[in-house]
């Protein structure tokens, strides 16, 4: 046998070798099941929206507003723009506000899955009135939402940059 | 769940199987060794070897069962731990092929290695098929105690081998290494014992200069342990097995407590005992010297340890290609158990090499992986002490190959030849698969719970 084929067999061995090595490396990167973290960005946007209506099934009057042009009562001034989480385990997490009812909860289809011993199933909702002034309301829940330090009984507007606390997790609304 | 941005959402996804991605993994590994096979051939004969059809059918038989039993009885298991494992065992296989063509080293090994691996394939098999549920071990945590002790003490009463009494003598049968198989027995028993004393171990303990240090009556065990290790260390001189118990008692104490404490008090108590040991006992010495002085001359040579450098050396990066390494000089002892590493080292070259102990690692981590993704404390400790028993071995030997530690005998598993290492790590890998085929096996679905639907809110 030639040394020519002898050498391309020992480099060919040494490359399925590492091959195998580096496949088995990527098999492991695709492995990480259990959770999947996806980039939220405008790509999604579009496809996620009507979902979200779906499951958070907004006031009549609301629904009125939306059909009537969103855009309308986002161009306010002074109007909150996004929720943002300040504290507790989604820490960071934010939620574009575009005329839909946000609801939070420990129930899996909540816009705003809480996981906090402290929350209820279905606990409060956020959502714009007929002016598009942000109103939260209390779906009466065990431990109460609050407004800064005032437990809400009726629902509220929402001042701009007002911690709503659950439980744990803090959440305001944001320009 | 509705559009955002700057963030990013994490989500549970079902677990899939994974077959078919092991599947092709394993196709990957049989068809490596068979083209080792056909490279050492070529290289020392000029021809393909006559044996490559039924070492190929062999090795491919043998993962194809393997393969159809875990897809029927362990569907959710890890996809790499088989192809790994077969890889590493279809090397050996080649390996030892390789050096059986030297006939200054001794009789023909393969053709057992070959049975010896069937054996282990089937008792990872019987285990899949038998053992529904890893928890069941955990029953039996005292007696494996016993069963480990004794296997650890059999080999004082059987005659040493190479200064070593590792072994136990059936006569008509052959030796065996009981030490391969306590591994996995003591692993169960540590598991079963950690998960219930874990809670005393980890709490009761005052805090000093940033460690915690445990009470007098929690250092008991540990205490015990360590005797125990140093006791095989004098009665059978075995240094890898002394350090494989001991090691794996101290990581698998350290993971059930998450103490560092418990590792500086570990290292401190075998670096202790092995340099008090190592001042009477004259093998430990002869090993410890020779680990020293590797190029000293010994009865008209140098010594194993030089030599197996000699073979790295040799090797270079690239290595001087399957079949055409000099490793007939290896004239000192087991070149195809102990020392196969050396000839792996020449002929595949670093390179080589640091995929053959990559490969280790990726088994290593997918055992961790394992039990971090297990759901019940014992079945976490056992992954954890199985892998770590791995882990510790592949360190020992290759350790003690490359001039890292003192040389102890102990056999690179799945790559060397030795019937009890083969079968024992067979089995290991078994139990590994049957915890991760627990631990991936997508959850039941939850029982609709009635206080739920209380709380919703009734829409009109």
């Amino acid at each position: 046998m030639s040394e020519l084929t002898l050498t391309v067999m020992r480099l060919g061995f040494l490359a399925v070798l590492w091959l195998f090595v580096i496949v088995a490396v990527q098999v492991i990167r695709s492995d990480l099941f259990g959770t999947r973290v996806t980039q939220r960005g405008a790509a999604r946007r579009g496809g996620q929206e009507p979902r979200a209506q779906r499951q958070a099934a907004p006031p009549p009057q609301q629904q009125r507003r939306q059909d009537s042009g969103r855009g309308g009562n986002r161009q306010r001034r002074g109007a909150p723009t996004k929720l943002v989480v300040s504290e507790g385990t989604l820490t960071g997490t934010t939620v574009a506000l575009q005329g839909q009812t946000i609801s939070l909860g420990r129930a899996h289809d909540s816009t705003i899955v809480l996981d906090d011993d402290y929350a209820s199933s279905r606990h409060a909702r956020i959502y714009p009135d007929r002016d598009g002034q942000w109103i939260v309301e209390d779906l009466g829940s065990t431990n109460g939402t609050y407004l800064d330090r005032t437990r809400l009984t009726t629902p509220t507007p929402i001042p701009l940059g007002a911690p709503i606390r659950i439980g744990k997790t803090v959440i305001e609304l944001r320009k | 769940m509705s559009s955002t941005t700057n963030t990013t959402t994490v989500g549970t996804i079902g677990a899939p199987s994974r077959r078919n991605t092991e599947l092709a993994m394993l196709v990957f590994a049989v068809l490596i060794p068979v083209f080792a096979y056909i490279n050492v051939g070529l290289a020392k004969d000029h021809s393909v070897p006559a044996g490559v059809l039924g070492y190929a059918l062999g090795l491919g038989l043998l993962a194809g069962v393997a393969h159809l039993v875990v897809r029927k009885w362990a569907p959710y298991a890890d996809p790499l731990m088989l192809p790994i494992a077969t890889l590493l065992n279809g090397m050996g296989l080649v390996f030892i092929w390789r050096l059986d063509q030297e006939p200054s080293l001794g009789s023909a090994m393969a053709p057992n290695q070959l049975m010896w691996s069937t054996f282990g394939v089937a008792l990872f098999l019987a285990i899949l098929i038998f053992l529904k549920d890893h928890r069941v071990l955990q029953r039996y945590t005292y007696i494996s105690m016993v069963v480990a002790l004794v296997l650890l003490i059999a080999p004082v009463f059987f005659p040493g081998v190479n200064g070593a009494k590792i072994w136990i003598t059936i006569p008509g049968l052959g030796s065996l290494q009981p030490g391969e198989f306590a591994k996995i027995i003591i692993a169960v028993f540590f598991a079963g014992y950690l998960m219930v004393k874990r809670d005393a171990l980890a709490l009761a303990s005052r805090r000093f200069m940033g460690l915690y240090l445990p009470r007098g009556r929690d250092l008991g065990p540990i205490l015990v342990i360590w005797a125990l290790s140093l006791m095989i260390l004098v009665f059978e001189t075995d240094l890898g097995t002394s350090l494989l118990f001991f090691g794996l008692f101290v990581v698998m104490l350290y993971v059930a407590t998450e103490r560092t404490s418990w590792i500086v008090f570990g290292l401190l108590l075998s670096a202790g005992g092995a340099v008090a040991v190592g001042t009477f006992e004259s093998h430990v010495q002869t090993r410890v010297h020779n680990w020293l002085n590797p190029l000293e001359l010994q009865g008209g040579g140098v010594t194993e340890t030089a030599q197996a450098m000699y073979s790295f050396g040799s090797g270079g990066i690239f290595g001087s290609g399957l079949g055409q390494g000099y490793s007939r000089l290896i004239l000192g002892i087991a070149p195809k158990s102990d020392y196969i590493l050396a000839t792996v080292g020449e002929e595949i070259g670093l390179a080589g090499l640091m995929g053959i102990l990559l490969l280790y690692g990726l088994l290593i981590e997918r055992g961790i992986r394992t039990a971090l993704a297990a759901r019940d404390p014992f079945g976490k400790l056992l992954a954890v002490g199985l892998s770590g028993a791995f882990a510790l071995q592949v360190f020992v030997v290759a350790g003690g190959v490359t001039g890292l530690i003192p040389l102890t005998g102990m056999t690179m598993p799945f790559l060397a030849q030795g019937g009890s290492s083969v079968i024992a790590n067979w089995a290991l890998v078994g139990i590994l698969l049957r915890i991760s085929d627990t631990a991936r096996r997508p959850a039941p679905a939850p029982a609709p719970s009635t206080d739920a639907e209380m709380t919703q809110v009734v829409r009109p």
